[in-house]
């Protein structure tokens, strides 16, 4: 006779698991000072391009922009922190998620509730997805309100030469950050995968955060053309693409492409390392 | 009853069965060949000296490792094909507990139900905090757990087992790091989960403890299960010792008739000695040293304690299998 009533799934459970991950990431005081990290940027940016505009007048290029409207200083951060800042608190975040867990042993308990191993890759999955929204939707809304701040609410004059409303800028700008946040999912994919591969979390942040500087380095080898638009960082920049009239959609789309290929390949391999192998430590 | 009949007897009602279970890690095998048979609603001492394969059997058993060869079953279920069928019936603390040093324990807890799909969040909170009770942790409860003393964070792996009844319970050295008062706390948590029907597997090296709560015990040497069977057998099986105390200018002649009964006592000269005594009454024994000549000091019968067979069993040696 058991004792143990109830061995079926409680309804809404994996809602619960994945609320208590999300929580786990964001609750994390580390995990709050790298997005208060992202929160600087556009005060910093922000400010040095005031003091400097008030010495000097006219140059050139999109900083230049942000004097006349606020709504270009959420553009120049996100060209900024795209291929860096955002990248690197990636691999923290994502370096950590599952090698963490094995460090500390909490995986070998998960698994013996159970917990089967695609709802842990699943949910750590989430998490990260979640907390890479978190730090893009922060550098967004702090890139407003100190644009606002600083240089005004006015039209936006785009790279184009067009000029749009506040309005529809604030739209511009909100299709930027989604596609920021796409363009990190290969981020993403590739720590969750580096972090299955170590219980030593350190190792998985910086093997995550070494794989956009390589691309970068295998952008720069004219003899590999034919390998570089499939490269992690290839679209990143294209977010640019915004700031005209008409945004290249088959250049987007590409962009998306890329990570999705990335997302494929590197989560079907963290799966395969999640599924098979031995809990260690 | 023959040996034979017993084991049968044990593996039809057996909660947690293994054939021929081997795991290797490179060369060295961890777990060569057990054959591992825990009664229904026992309190199994798995004993065995430092890497001798309890924590990889255990592992094993909790489908946190593959096996190389041999099969389990827990409540008559294949692991691991059956694990997520099997383990909420079952709580395990391995090889220490683990939590996130940053989260109180009550916190830590609260994770652990809130990723367990077969969880009643219902009643997630009360059952936590009787878990915790039951650990004596209620007053650290919202402490964060890097700030738990050894014995405090071997007290919340433990609560963590103890938020639902469990059919089985594995605890691998649930006493290391517990202040004498833990220990007693958890030997008599042991006997209530035992008085209720869970059937509960012991790790330990601690004998003594182990001894005053198991009804069975299987010592593991150097990945072999090299005995198994129910305290009160291990206890008959093993002859009771004779402990002989002469004074010192009998000595000689004590020793001579002991021999001359076909006992062999340790040692060579000294005026006290060990004697296995076999079938021989010990009535008979004294008679024959006092017929010798020989002034008694004492006489006393030896049971061997656990620790005695245990040694007996795996060796004396010190040194670790490698
Ligand atoms: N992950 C591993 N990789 C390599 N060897 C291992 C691993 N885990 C265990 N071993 C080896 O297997 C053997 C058995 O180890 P195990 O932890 O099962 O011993 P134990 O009986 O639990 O010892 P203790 O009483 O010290 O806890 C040891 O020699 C150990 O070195
Ligand atoms: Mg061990």
């Amino acid at each position: 006779m058991s004792q143990v009533e109830n061995f079926d799934a409680v309804p809404g459970a994996l809602w619960r698991a994945i609320g208590s991950e999300i929580g786990l990431v964001l609750r994390r005081r580390r995990n709050q000072v790298l997005l208060a990290g992202l929160a600087a940027l556009p005060i910093v940016i922000g400010l040095a391009v005031k003091l400097v505009s008030s010495h000097t007048d006219g140059g050139v290029g999109l900083i230049t922009k942000i004097t006349n409207s606020g709504l270009f200083l959420a553009a120049v951060v996100f060209v900024v922190s795209m291929p860096l800042f955002l990248p690197l608190v990636i691999s923290v975040v994502a370096g950590d998620a599952l090698a963490a867990e094995t460090q500390l042993g909490t995986t070998r308990y998960a698994m013996i509730l159970p917990v089967s191993r695609t709802k842990w890759l699943g949910m750590k999955a989430v998490g990260l997805v979640v907390f890479v929204i978190a730090g893009v939707a922060t550098v967004l809304v702090v890139s407003l309100v100190v644009g606002f701040a600083l240089f005004g609410v006015s039209d936006m004059t785009l790279l184009s030469g067009d000029t749009i409303g506040p309005w529809a800028g604030v739209g511009r700008i909100a299709l930027m950050s989604v596609y920021v946040v796409a363009s990190e999912m290969g981020m993403v994919a590739v720590g969750l995968f580096i972090s299955s591969l170590t219980d030593v979390p350190i190792v998985a942040m910086a093997g995550t955060a070494i794989v956009p500087a390589v691309c970068t380095v295998l952008l720069a080898v004219p003899q590999l053309q034919a390998i570089q638009p499939g490269l992690l960082t290839y679209h990143w920049l294209d977010l640019t693409t915004f700031l005209f009239a008409q945004p290249d959609v088959a250049l987007i789309r590409q962009g998306l492409l890329v990570q999705l290929a990335w997302v494929a390949v590197f989560g079907s391999l963290a799966w395969a390392r999640v599924a098979s192998t031995d809990v260690k430590a | 009853m023959s040996q034979d009949d017993d084991a049968a007897k044990v593996t039809a009602d057996a909660v947690v069965t293994t054939t021929g279970l081997v795991r290797r890690f490179g060369k060295q095998v961890a777990v060569d060949g057990i054959d591992l048979a825990v009664p229904r609603g026992s309190v199994f001492g798995f004993l065995g000296p430092n890497g001798s394969g309890k924590t990889t059997t255990i592992r094993l058993l909790l489908g946190l490792l593959g096996a190389d060869a041999g099969t389990i079953e827990l409540f008559s279920q294949p692991i691991p094909k059956a694990a997520g069928k099997v383990l909420p019936r079952v709580g395990a603390v391995v090889e220490g507990p683990a939590f996130f040093p940053y989260l109180s324990g009550d916190a830590n807890l609260a994770r652990l139900q809130a990723i367990d799909k077969t969880d009643d969040p219902h009643t997630a909170r009360r059952r936590r905090g009787e878990a915790l009770e039951r650990v004596g942790l209620t007053a650290a409860a919202r402490k964060p757990y890097h700030h738990y003393s050894l014995g405090m964070k071997q007290r919340l792996g433990i609560a963590a087992t103890l938020m639902r009844p469990r059919d089985l319970l594995i605890l691998d050295e649930p006493t290391n790091g517990l202040d004498p008062q833990g220990t007693r706390e958890i030997r008599n948590l042991i006997r209530t989960l035992h008085a209720d029907g869970t059937t509960v597997i012991v790790s330990s090296h601690l004998l003594s403890e182990v001894e005053q709560v198991c009804t069975h015990v299987g010592i593991m040497s150097r990945g072999r299960l090299i005995a198994q069977q129910s305290m009160d057998d291990l206890r008959t099986a093993r002859v009771p010792r004779l402990s002989v105390e002469v004074t010192a200018d009998t000595t000689t002649a004590a020793r001579k008739v002991l021999a001359k009964l076909g006992l062999a006592p340790d040692g060579t000269d000294e005026a006290s000695m060990l004697v296995t005594i076999g079938e021989v009454p010990v009535p008979k024994i004294a008679k024959a040293l006092v017929g010798a000549g020989a002034d008694i000091l004492g006489l006393s019968l030896e049971q061997p304690g656990l620790e005695d067979i245990f040694v007996e069993l795996t060796g004396a040696g010190f040194d670790v299998a490698g």
